[in-house]
């Protein structure tokens, strides 16, 4: 943390450099450095400019605005790395809580030279510039398959649930104002909707953390992930239509159904709004072929255009950005080359980390630079009621959408969902743009915190070993193997098969249809040179891709060496074949694997690590002592077709469960061992 | 909800339902359809099936198809196949793919789950010797990539032979140096697809409505 008192300190002292007028001088704890900033303020030099030329100029008014953003995102940047130097903190305390705590402190400092925050929670910086990328983020990242087959119960959750609990925290703190005793009695109805729609936005990130670490069942994961994606933009939308309500001075109730029904129009254009422009970007990356590094930006800017268009429109920009995140990824990957792929997704998960990390440190450094109203009955009614709703609302909702689920939830599971449903960002940039014509504006901001923080720590804190105590249940999905996917295609098929027979559909069939027109027709526009492929070949496809970059990669130097490409598609054929499948074989593609070691990567990404990026637990097992072996290996006889020899079937599969001390002798390399092909299916 | 003039043979539907565990509702429903497939006739041939439109563009059309008429998937440990079948085989392969109910025991839930598997298992093994071969193995897979056209047969050989080593690798192991590795067999297939999710991916929700005249 040492870095972090200096670059406090650095901060500070340069805030307090920039004011014209020094007044109060450094005190005890700053160190030498200060001096060198406070001799410099802007009057004293130009006038010593004028007399004496110097040397040695400081023009500090000049990079004031990008210097003072760079210097927060360096001091958040070091917060991240600082706090992950001991895995065992981010574990059991969630980044966003120590994140919190940083800017308590360097918020206390700040008020201990009273200087006012940046104007980051002003509502065009953090709706036009801070939401943006976390929004982005989330859609990229979210695996569109499990979504998808959940989109029913997760736009469930998401539009009904956050109803729920706006109405029934707002209504339930409408009746505690009407209690004389705690004095807020002048809140009216409209207000405290609005008050409530802020508190009803949910923050996924402490969450879904914890669920990952603790390897939670799939369906909870992906239905925690979307709700609050989803949810971030039903909030909003609720937010202005409550604005808008809570601003008139008459509420008629035409006017109000006029809005609920401006809702849905709101919904729908952002989802219009979104896939147009995911429908533009792929397009466009078609005819990237030759300027591959405008990619990444291609992608960027129709995101963020779709975003900002739907603004103009008054429409739900986070929809828009959703949908066209979600609508162009698939082709979007399919069109540009692997070096854009990486770049882009690294791209987005560092905006979205920093925007995300910014914002919580705003969080603690404005509740200490605030002025706060603080309502002891208010306060604890709110925490109280934002509980119980949810917990409530949870419970009813999943009776409702079970009998609809394959996978119905369990207690567990709601349970999870219930108390994992912090608050975070959104709510607290939202109560930050309250317009100044409501009275108690500095009421709401403070509860707001309060829950925030409330939530943050206390529950943030305590969800994992609650989770564990519950006994959740947890995926198990582990490896993908070849098997795997071929019996769940195998499954899918059959089932769609079976239903059109007995003709009793269900989710398969839109599916179905849907790559149906897909291939036909989605697929020729937007793909640069299309071939419809099965899941299991562009599974391969992507491996060995990846396997050869990994190969040069690690070999370093010696290209040479490297084994051909581990290709599938490459058959030596041979001259006398017959079906038989001898353990000297097996034997032999178990040395084979053994040496090469590489693992079949999962296709979707089922979960995404907040710190770090999909893909990234690639097996890094390629021994390198085997170099040589290897080397040799393959260019001794082994590997050369002679007449009684081999197919080298150069599979890139660990057998799973086998550990690579396998037990088998390194570094001979048998010739014995073929799979034969039937002559009768050989062509 | 459809409306049924007269259950016919309502004896007939009670004892079905307790040996495949639909509702008479359900039932009902499916022999309208078997009705409907088999022409109004009371058995059902590969013919019928095959004029099902839906089913044209399926890639494992002909092995799903086949799943019906193979007497192992009757329950009455019979091998081989059969031409035509009648609406109780139907409803039995039918019962395959029903959901679970809720509160059943683990055992109940091992033994759905088996079954399920068998019929899987089953629809691989077409020459009935209680193995899957390497022949086989590759047959399906090139029937699912037959859709892809572009790769083809050797992609699917690869693919298949890669799928066969992971089998015997994860149940059988090293072997000795004169043993045969003859093919999958069911207890292997259980094993290697322990870790897939078959109750959610193998059943269909059987609605409660008489869909027949939407269907082609």
């Amino acid at each position: 943390m040492k870095q972090d008192v200096f670059l406090c300190i650095c901060f500070a002292s340069v805030g307090y450099g920039e004011n014209v007028d020094v007044t109060t001088k450094a005190t005890a704890g700053f160190p030498s450095k200060s001096p060198l900033w406070s001799s410099n303020d802007d009057t004293a030099g130009t006038e010593a400019d004028k007399t004496n030329p110097e040397l040695f100029t400081l023009n500090y008014a000049r990079i004031k605005i990008p210097f003072e953003i760079t210097l927060w995102v360096l001091l958040a940047s070091f917060a991240k790395i600082g706090f992950n130097v001991y895995h065992k903190i981010t574990v059991w305390v969630p980044e966003s809580c120590l994140l919190i705590s940083l800017g308590f402190v360097v918020g206390g400092v700040m008020h201990a030279v009273r200087k006012e925050p940046p104007a980051v929670i002003s509502s065009n910086v953090f709706f036009l510039y801070m939401l943006p990328p976390i929004i982005l983020e989330s859609g990229y990242f979210m695996p569109t398959r499990p979504f998808f087959e959940n989109v029913g119960t997760v736009m469930w959750f998401a539009v009904v649930g956050t109803l729920w609990n706006t109405m029934g925290i707002g209504i339930s703190l409408f009746a505690i104002c009407q209690i004389e005793e705690f004095g807020v009695q002048d809140i009216n109805l409209q207000e405290n909707l609005l008050f409530a729609a802020i508190l009803s936005a949910v923050e996924p990130v402490a969450v879904l953390s914890v669920f990952e670490d603790i390897s939670i069942n799939e369906q909870l994961y992906i239905v925690m992930f979307g709700e609050c994606l989803f949810n971030d933009a039903v909030t909003v939308v609720l937010y202005n239509l409550f604005n808008h309500v809570a601003a008139m001075e008459v509420d008629e109730p035409a006017v109000i159904f006029m809005d609920i029904g401006g809702f849905f129009v709101v919904g729908l254009g952002g989802i219009f709004f979104g896939l147009l422009f995911g429908f533009l970007t792929a397009f466009t990356t078609r005819f990237t072929g030759k300027v591959r590094e405008i990619e990444p930006l291609v992608i960027f800017m129709f995101s963020y255009m779709s975003y900002l268009i739907a603004e103009l429109f008054a429409l739900s920009s986070i929809m828009a950005i959703l949908i066209c995140t979600l609508s162009m990824k698939y082709y979007v990957e399919e069109n540009v080359s692997q070096r854009s792929c990486t770049t882009i997704r690294h791209v987005i998960k560092m905006v979205g980390s920093v925007s995300e990390t910014l914002i919580f440190f705003f969080l603690g450094v404005v509740s200490i630079t605030t002025e706060h109203e603080w309502n002891w009955g208010y306060i604890l009614f709110t925490l109280f009621f934002t509980l119980f709703w949810r917990f409530l609302g949870i419970l009813v909702l999943t009776q409702i959408i079970n009998p609809f689920r394959k996978i119905p939830f369990n207690f567990q599971d709601q349970f999870g969902l219930a108390y994992g449903g912090l608050r975070g960002a959104l709510s607290f940039a939202l109560a930050f743009t309250l317009p100044n014509s409501i009275p108690h504006r500095k009421l709401f901001i403070t509860d707001t915190i309060a829950v925030i923080i409330f939530t943050v720590f206390i529950q943030g804190i305590t969800i994992r070993p609650l989770l564990k105590l519950m006994n959740i249940r947890k995926t198990n999905r582990n490896l993908e193997t070849i098997n795997d996917e071929i019996h769940k295609r195998l499954m899918e098929h059959t089932v769609a098969g079976i239903e059109d027979l007995c003709g009793q559909w269900s989710h398969y069939r839109w599916k179905d249809m849907f790559m149906k027109f897909n291939n036909r027709f989605i697929r020729k526009i937007l793909i640069r040179d299309n071939r419809p492929e099965s899941s299991i070949v562009s599974l391969y496809k992507k491996l060995e891709l990846r396997n050869a970059l990994e190969i040069l990669d690690t070999m370093s130097g010696d290209i040479s060496a490297a084994p051909s490409l581990m290709s599938l598609y490459e058959e030596r054929k041979n001259a006398s074949k017959h079906k038989k499948f001898l353990p000297s074989d097996v034997e032999n593609m178990h040395e084979l694997l053994s040496k090469n070691m590489y693992k079949i990567r999962q296709r979707t990404v089922s979960y995404t690590n907040r710190h770090s990026l999909p893909n990234e637990n690639i097996a890094k097992e390629i021994l390198m002592r085997r170099h040589t072996t290897i080397r040799s290996s393959l260019r001794s006889g082994s590997f050369h077709a002679t007449n009684s020899a081999n197919t080298s079937h150069k599979f890139s599969s660990l057998p799973v469960g086998q550990s690579l001390n396998s037990g088998f002798p390194p570094g001979r390399f048998r010739h014995t061992g073929y799979i034969h092909v039937p002559p009768a299916l050989a062509t | 909800m459809g409306s049924f003039q007269s259950l016919p043979d309502d004896h007939q539907y009670r004892t079905l339902s307790q040996k495949t565990g639909f509702s008479l509702e359900q039932i009902g429903i499916l022999h309208n359809r078997f009705k409907q497939l088999s022409q109004n006739e009371d058995t059902l041939r590969r013919d019928d099936l095959k004029t099902i439109q839906d089913l044209e563009s399926n890639p494992i059309r002909s092995q799903i198809i086949e799943a019906f008429f193979d007497k192992r998937n009757f329950q009455k440990d019979a091998t081989g196949s059969v031409q035509e079948i009648g609406f109780e085989e139907f409803l039995t392969v039918m019962s395959y793919f029903r959901a679970p109910a809720h509160q059943i025991t683990e055992e109940q839930r091992e033994e759905i789950r088996r079954a399920k598997l068998r019929f899987l298992f089953n629809m691989h093994d077409t020459d009935n010797d209680g193995t899957i071969t390497l022949e086989e193995y590759r047959h399906v897979v090139e029937e699912l990539l037959s859709r892809s056209g572009a790769l083809g047969r050797e992609t699917a050989k690869g693919i298949a032979d890669a799928a066969m080593l992971e089998v015997a690798s994860i149940t059988v192991g090293p072997m000795a140096p004169d043993e045969f590795y003859e093919g999958i067999t069911f207890e292997q297939f259980l094993k290697i697809l322990k870790g897939v999710e078959i109750e959610t991916r193998m059943h269909i929700r059987f609605l409660n409505m008489d869909t027949t005249v939407l269907c082609k």
